[in-house]
């Protein structure tokens, strides 16, 4: 990674957060359902950088989560647990061209796009609600919470790509 | 040794990730009993500061509501003011001795009531008084429990939150049960369990705290009687209560300060000791 790179991510890593907290974290949709968008600081870290380094910055995205939002280790879990498989998931969304040709994940055939996005997204959602509830009797309000936040999250995030993703030389 | 090495050298993202993923679990955990959050809350100078600005953007748009609620408890107050010349002096004389409860207000700067379990943080901290399991009330009814200071800054464990049992009764009956949150993302309602068979009571009375705890002092509204269940095994009452404070827009708050607090919780810990 190049100088302009990092700061590139750097810059992410803080819009991300700071749009999570001010905006995001206060739409209450069906009075409990908030979007969680910093994980496409996850979704889209460079393909062809070091996976260690990547989870690593995980567990510091989502501890910042943690840390301001009072929840323990609830994001910082799901975020590193993300970090962790996305290379499987890459893997099966994309087949193993990825790693060779260095494609661009906002050029990739829509249903790529989608089996990525929704896994990670879903993968994500689950620990991070698993754990906050953190017992079985609230079992069926964790899948339900999951299901509706997953789909909230996935809608926002794809949109906040497309509008990104159009802005030329960037 | 080598094979050792080996291994970890192959599998070094696997271990990071467990041990990352471990310390995650640890914090959760961490963050779930009440008293022992240690490192990872917004009580701290920068986050709790952070806060506070950002809940200061906010605060014109709810200058109308406060208004509002500030000159309702005025009235409730002025009422209480006027009305005490009228009961009987005995009483006031006994009691203006020295006050048990001190009252200090705060303002919310971040408030969750979405997830399982909720927790608040205030602008006042240790400096100004603020300690560990200390009431918090709103003009309306109860909010929660202090559970962690720092210098400027508090956090407090809200009803709306499954870990709270607060001792509660009715005000017409005396009967008391234990206040409780079961039905997570339904802010506007906690239950009443434990209300023995026989007692008699009707939708819309009002249900106020018990006194029976150290924390609150008695009779602080906390709200009304929306539906009940008899549950046959237990032989009680499961009430569900519609509460006075709307714990969805929280600003102004009251912290409330028992003088004897420590002289309580003293003299039953040296009782509990002597009987073991």
């Amino acid at each position: 990674m190049g100088l302009n790179n990092v700061l590139i991510q750097v810059f992410r890593f803080i819009i991300l957060l700071a749009v999570q907290i001010l905006v995001m974290s206060n739409i209450k949709l069906f009075g409990y359902s908030s979007p969680f968008i910093y994980i496409i600081f996850i979704l889209g870290f460079p393909l062809n950088t070091n996976k260690n380094l990547l989870i690593f910055l995980g567990f510091l995205l989502g501890l910042s989560m943690d840390i301001y939002s009072n929840t323990g280790g609830v994001h910082a879990g799901a975020c590193v647990l993300i970090a962790y498989l996305r290379p499987t998931l890459l893997k099966i969304s994309f087949g193993v061209s990825f790693e060779h040709n260095n494609i661009k994940l906002t050029q990739a055939e829509f249903k790529q796009q989608m089996v990525y996005l929704a896994s990670m997204v879903f993968i994500h959602h689950l620990t991070l609600f698993a754990l906050e509830n953190f017992s079985i009797k609230l079992f069926l309000q964790t899948l339900e919470s999951t299901f509706v936040t997953s789909i909230l999250s996935s809608i926002l995030i794809y949109c906040i790509i497309i509008i990104f993703s159009r802005i030329p030389n960037r | 040794m080598q094979q050792v090495i080996l291994f970890f050298i192959r599998n070094k993202s696997l271990l990071l990730f467990f041990l990352l993923f471990a310390i995650s679990v640890y914090l959760t955990i961490q963050a779930h009993s009440f008293h022992s959050t240690k490192y990872v809350n917004s009580t701290s100078h920068l986050v709790g500061g952070m806060q506070k600005n950002i809940s200061s953007v906010g605060d014109y748009f709810h200058l109308k509501k406060d208004n509002e609620l500030l000159q309702e408890e005025n009235a409730y107050l002025r009422e209480l003011l006027h009305n005490e010349n009228r009961i009987d002096q005995d009483k006031i004389d006994s009691i203006s001795n020295d006050f048990a409860f001190q009252f200090t207000p705060a303002k919310v700067i971040s408030n969750s009531y979405t997830k399982s379990h909720n927790i608040l943080t205030i602008n006042k901290g240790a400096k100004d008084g603020v300690e560990i399991d200390m009431g918090v009330i709103t003009p309306n009814g109860i909010v929660g429990i202090v559970n962690k200071t720092s210098e400027n800054y508090a956090t407090v464990q809200s009803i709306l939150n499954t870990r709270s049992q607060i001792n509660a009764k009715l005000k017409e009956t005396d009967h008391f049960g234990l206040l409780v949150w079961e039905k997570i993302r339904d802010p506007l309602h906690v239950h009443l369990i434990d209300i023995p068979r026989h007692t008699e009571f009707s939708i819309g009375d009002t249900i106020v705290t018990g006194g029976k705890s150290t924390i609150f002092p008695e009779g602080i509204h906390i709200g009304i009687i929306d539906d009940y269940v008899l549950d046959e095994i237990n032989n009680a009452f499961t009430i569900r209560v519609k509460l006075f404070a709307d714990m969805t827009s929280l600003n102004s708050v009251y912290l409330i300060h028992n003088f004897d607090y420590q002289e309580i919780i003293n003299l039953q810990e040296a009782s509990n000791n002597g009987i073991e």
